[in-house]
C-alpha cells in the first residue's frame, strides 16, 4: 500500500508490471442491413499509464467515461483499435485466446455486478474451482481443498461450498468473486467498482478486505471506481478520466490535497468530508450540464463544454498530458497551480 | 463495520449469513431445481396434470399389454356385433359393453377401447419424437445466432422467419402423398410416422429458436461469460457450460408446452389422411370416419374426442405448473 514512497526520491523506478501506451478503443456504430459504419463511440481514447508492481492504481472518472473499457482492455477481454499494452515486458495488444491463455493466470478481474458475474446454475464449488479447470491446473491436496482455502480466505464459511449463489447476499457474492479472482495468484488484479453494487455499509469491508489481500499475497491493483471517495484509503496513486482520456495522474496525497486538473477538483468538492470545520470553508463544485456523448466529443479539451475556467484555447487545442511536478501529470491549459501564464497560449 | 477483517473469517461470515442453516446438519445448496421441485410439488393442479401424462405415457408403453387384459386385437373384426341393418353397433351408447369397454366401430365392429390406447401410442410418440427434434435443431441454431450474433444471427433469424411463415399443414399434406412405401428401412405406417415427426419437428423448431436466441442474446452479457472468458474460457466452454445450464429451463418448460400442440398436429393431419396409414389406429383417423357415422353413433366420435382432449389439457396444465415452477424470466 505505500510502495512507491516519495515520488521525486526515487530516481529509477522498478520495471513496470503493465505498461500501456496510446490505447484507443472505438466500438463501431453500424447502421442498416448491410452493416456500413455510420460513426464510433470513443469509448477510450489514447491512454498512456504505467502500473508498477506492488501499488494500486486508482482509476476515476464518472460514468460512461470509459473506464470498464480501459478495465476490459488490459485485461484483453476487449481488442484495441490502436495502442499497445505490455505485461512484464511482453506485448500483450493483439494475443489471441488461446494466446492470452496463459497469461490469465497472471492478470484477473474482479467485477462490477455480483449478481451478474456468478453463475446462477452453478455451486459456489465450481464457481471457485473453474480457473483450476480452464487452465488444467491441479493444485496442492485437489480443488475441492483449495477452493475451501479460498473461501475461508476471503472470509467466507468453507462449508458452503456446495451452495448456489442466490444463496448469499451481495457483500458475501463478491467475496466469492474475488475468491475466484484470486485461485490462480494473478500478479495483477484488475476490480472493476468492485463494490458500487453494494451497500454502503458493507463497501467498507469488501475495500478492507481486498487491502489485506493485497499485503498477504502481494498483489498488484487497478480499482475503478465512480468518485473518489471509495478508493481514497487503498490507491496509492490515481488517474481521473474523462471522456477516455486521461486528465490528471498523480500521488494519492497531491491529488487529494493539491488537484491540478479543475475536473478533480470538481471529484474531490464531492466527497464527503468527515471533518465539519474543514466541510463549511470547502466550497461545492457543482458542474453544469451531462458528460458529453462519447461519439461525437468536444473539440480541443473534451472538458470545456462544463469547465468554469475554459478559454478560447480550451476548445481550439487538445492539452497534452503534461508532467508539471514530479509524479504529477495533467492536461489541462489552466492548471490550478496557475502554472499556465502564457506559455501555453492563454489569452483571456 | 470498521472491525478489521481478519477475525471476520468464521464470525463475520456466520454474522451476515443467510438464515437458513440447519445446525449440525452438513450444508448442502439447494439448487434452482430443487427449489423448482418443492415449488411444483404444491401446485396440486399441475400435479394432477403431471399425473394423467404419466398415466398416459404408461398406457402407451404398455399398451399390448392393457389390450391383452381389458380388450380384443386393434384390428380384429366383430361383425357379430354390428346391425347389418344400419351397420351401427349393437346396443346403446355405441355398443359399451363389459365386453367392448369403449364399444365398437360402427361399420367394423373393431374394439374401440384397443384402438384408443394403441392411438396413444401413434400420439405420443410422434408428438414427443418431433418435439426432441424441434428441441435439439431449436437450441444449437438458437444458441449459436444468440451468441455469434452479426451475420450467422441475421441468416439464422431470416430462416426462422420464413419457416414459420411457411403453411405447413399444406406442405406436409403435400409431401406424404409423395413418400414411398418403404423408406429409411421402415414400412408403411413406420414411414408416416417418421415423416411426421421430421416434418412436425423441423416446423417447430423456430418457435424453440426464437426463444432459445431472445435467452442467449441476454445471457451473454452477463458478468460471468466474460469472467469465463477472463480465466481462458473458449468457446465451446462459455456455450455449453456457461449459457446452457442456463437454458434448460425455459426449453423444459417450450417442450412441455410444444408436446400437445403437436398432439393437435398430428391428430389434425391424421384427421386429413396424411397420418398413419390404415389399419394402424389413430385418434384423428377414427375422428374422420366418425364424421360420416356421428347421428347414429355420437359415441364413436366422443371417446376419441375425449381421448385428444384429456391428453392436451393434461400436458398443458403440467406445462404450465412447471413454467410457474422455474419462473424461467426471473431466475437469477
Ligand atoms: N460493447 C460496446 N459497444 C458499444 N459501445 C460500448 C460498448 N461498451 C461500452 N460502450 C460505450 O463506451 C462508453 C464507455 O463505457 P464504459 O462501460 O467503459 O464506461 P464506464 O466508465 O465503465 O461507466 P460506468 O461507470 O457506467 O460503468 C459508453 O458510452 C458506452 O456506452
Ligand atoms: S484545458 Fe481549459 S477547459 Fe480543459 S480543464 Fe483546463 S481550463 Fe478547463
Ligand atoms: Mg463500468
Amino acid at each position: 500500500m505505500t510502495i512507491p514512497g516519495q515520488p521525486s526520491a526515487s530516481p529509477e523506478p522498478a520495471a513496470p508490471l503493465l505498461k500501456v501506451e496510446g490505447l484507443v478503443k472505438h466500438f463501431p456504430i453500424t447502421k442498416g442491413l448491410l452493416r456500413r459504419q455510420s460513426g464510433a463511440v470513443q469509448a477510450v481514447d489514447g491512454l498512456t499509464f504505467d502500473v508498477r508492481p506492488g501499488e494500486t492504481l486508482g482509476v476515476v472518472g464518472e460514468s460512461g467515461c470509459g473506464k470498464s473499457t480501459m478495465g476490459r482492455l488490459i485485461t484483453r477481454l476487449l481488442e484495441p483499435t490502436a495502442g499497445r499494452i505490455e505485461f512484464e515486458g511482453r506485448d500483450i495488444t493483439h494475443l489471441g485466446v488461446a494466446g492470452m491463455r496463459p497469461m490469465r493466470r497472471d492478470v484477473q478481474m474482479i467485477f462490477q455486478d455480483p449478481y451478474s458475474s456468478l453463475n446462477p446454475r452453478h455451486t459456489v464449488g465450481t464457481i471457485v474451482g473453474a480457473p483450476f479447470r480452464l487452465q488444467g491446473i491441479t493444485p496442492e491436496g485437489g480443488v475441492k481443498k483449495e477452493v475451501q482455502r479460498l473461501l475461508g480466505l476471503v472470509g467466507l464459511n468453507p462449508e458452503h461450498y456446495n451452495r448456489y449463489p442466490h444463496e448469499f447476499s451481495g457483500g458475501q457474492r463478491q467475496r466469492i468473486g474475488i475468491a475466484r479472482a484470486l485461485a490462480l495468484k494473478p500478479k495483477l488484479v484488475v476490480a472493476d467498482e468492485p463494490v458500487s453494487a453494494l451497500d454502503v455499509s458493507i463497501q467498507a469491508q469488501v475495500v478492507n478486505l481486498l487491502d489485506d489481500l493485497q499485503e498477504e499475497l502481494g498483489l498488484t491493483y487497478v480499482i475503478i471506481a465512480h468518485d473518489l471517495s471509495v478508493i481514497r484509503h487503498v490507491s496509492d496513486r490515481i488517474a481521473v478520466m474523462y471522456l477516455g482520456k486521461i486528465v490528471e495522474l498523480a500521488d494519492r496525497s497531491p491529488l487529494y490535497t493539491a488537484p491540478l486538473h479543475p475536473y478533480t477538483r470538481a471529484l474531490l468538492s464531492a466527497v464527503p468530508v468527515p471533518d465539519p470545520a474543514r466541510r463549511a470553508r470547502r466550497e461545492r463544485i457543482l458542474l453544469k450540464g451531462d458528460v458529453p456523448s462519447p461519439i461525437s466529443p468536444p473539440s480541443g479539451c473534451r472538458f470545456h463544454t462544463r469547465c468554469w475556467k475554459a478559454t478560447e484555447v480550451c476548445a481550439r487545442e487538445e492539452p497534452p498530458l503534461l508532467t508539471l511536478r514530479p509524479g504529477h501529470a495533467v492536461a489541462c491549459h489552466h492548471p490550478e497551480d496557475g502554472s499556465d501564464s502564457g506559455a501555453r497560449g492563454a489569452v483571456t | 463495520m470498521t472491525a478489521p477483517l481478519h477475525d471476520t473469517g468464521a464470525a463475520g461470515a456466520a454474522a451476515v449469513d443467510v438464515a437458513t442453516d440447519v445446525p449440525g446438519k452438513a450444508i448442502e445448496g439447494r439448487s434452482p431445481w430443487r427449489i423448482a421441485w418443492i415449488r411444483l410439488k404444491r401446485d396440486k393442479v399441475a400435479l394432477a396434470g403431471g399425473v394423467v401424462v404419466l398415466l398416459l405415457v404408461l398406457v402407451a408403453a404398455f399398451a399390448p399389454l392393457i389390450v391383452g387384459l381389458l380388450g380384443h386385437p386393434p384390428n380384429e373384426f366383430h361383425e357379430e356385433t354390428i346391425d347389418p341393418f344400419f351397420s351401427t353397433p349393437k346396443g346403446s351408447w355405441g355398443g359399451i359393453s363389459s365386453d367392448f369397454l369403449f364399444g365398437v366401430e360402427p361399420g367394423n365392429g373393431r374394439d374401440v377401447f384397443s384402438r384408443v390406447v394403441y392411438g396413444a401410442r401413434v400420439s405420443l410418440l410422434v408428438a414427443f419424437l418431433s418435439a426432441v427434434v424441434a428441441v435439439v435443431l431449436g437450441t444449437v441454431f438458437g444458441i449459436v445466432a444468440g451468441y455469434f450474433g452479426g451475420w450467422v444471427d441475421a441468416v439464422v433469424s431470416r430462416v426462422m422467419d420464413l419457416l414459420l411463415a411457411f403453411p405447413q399443414l399444406l406442405f406436409i399434406i403435400a409431401l406424404v402423398s409423395v413418400v414411398p412405401n418403404s423408406l429409411w428401412g421402415l414400412q408403411g405406417s413406420g414411414v408416416r410416422m417418421a415423416v411426421l415427426i421430421a416434418v412436425i419437428g423441423f416446423f417447430g423448431w423456430p418457435y424453440v429458436g426464437r426463444i432459445v436466441r431472445g435467452q442467449t442474446l441476454s445471457l451473454r452479457e452477463r458478468e460471468y461469460v466474460e469472467a469465463a472468458r477472463s480465466l481462458g474460457a473458449g468457446r465451446g466452454y462459455i456455450l455449453f457450460r456457461e449459457l446452457l445450464p442456463n437454458l434448460v429451463a425455459p426449453i423444459t418448460v417450450y417442450t412441455t408446452l410444444m408436446i400437445p400442440t403437436n398432439v393437435l398436429t398430428e391428430a389434425a393431419l391424421s384427421f386429413l389422411g396424411a397420418g398413419v396409414k390404415p389399419p394402424t389406429a389413430s385418434w384423428g383417423q377414427m375422428l374422420s370416419k366418425a364424421v360420416t357415422t356421428y347421428e347414429a353413433d355420437p359415441m364413436f366420435m366422443i371417446i376419441p374426442g375425449v381421448a385428444i382432449f384429456v391428453t392436451v389439457l393434461a400436458f398443458n396444465l403440467f406445462g404450465d405448473g412447471v413454467r410457474d415452477a422455474l419462473d424461467p424470466k426471473g431466475s437469477r
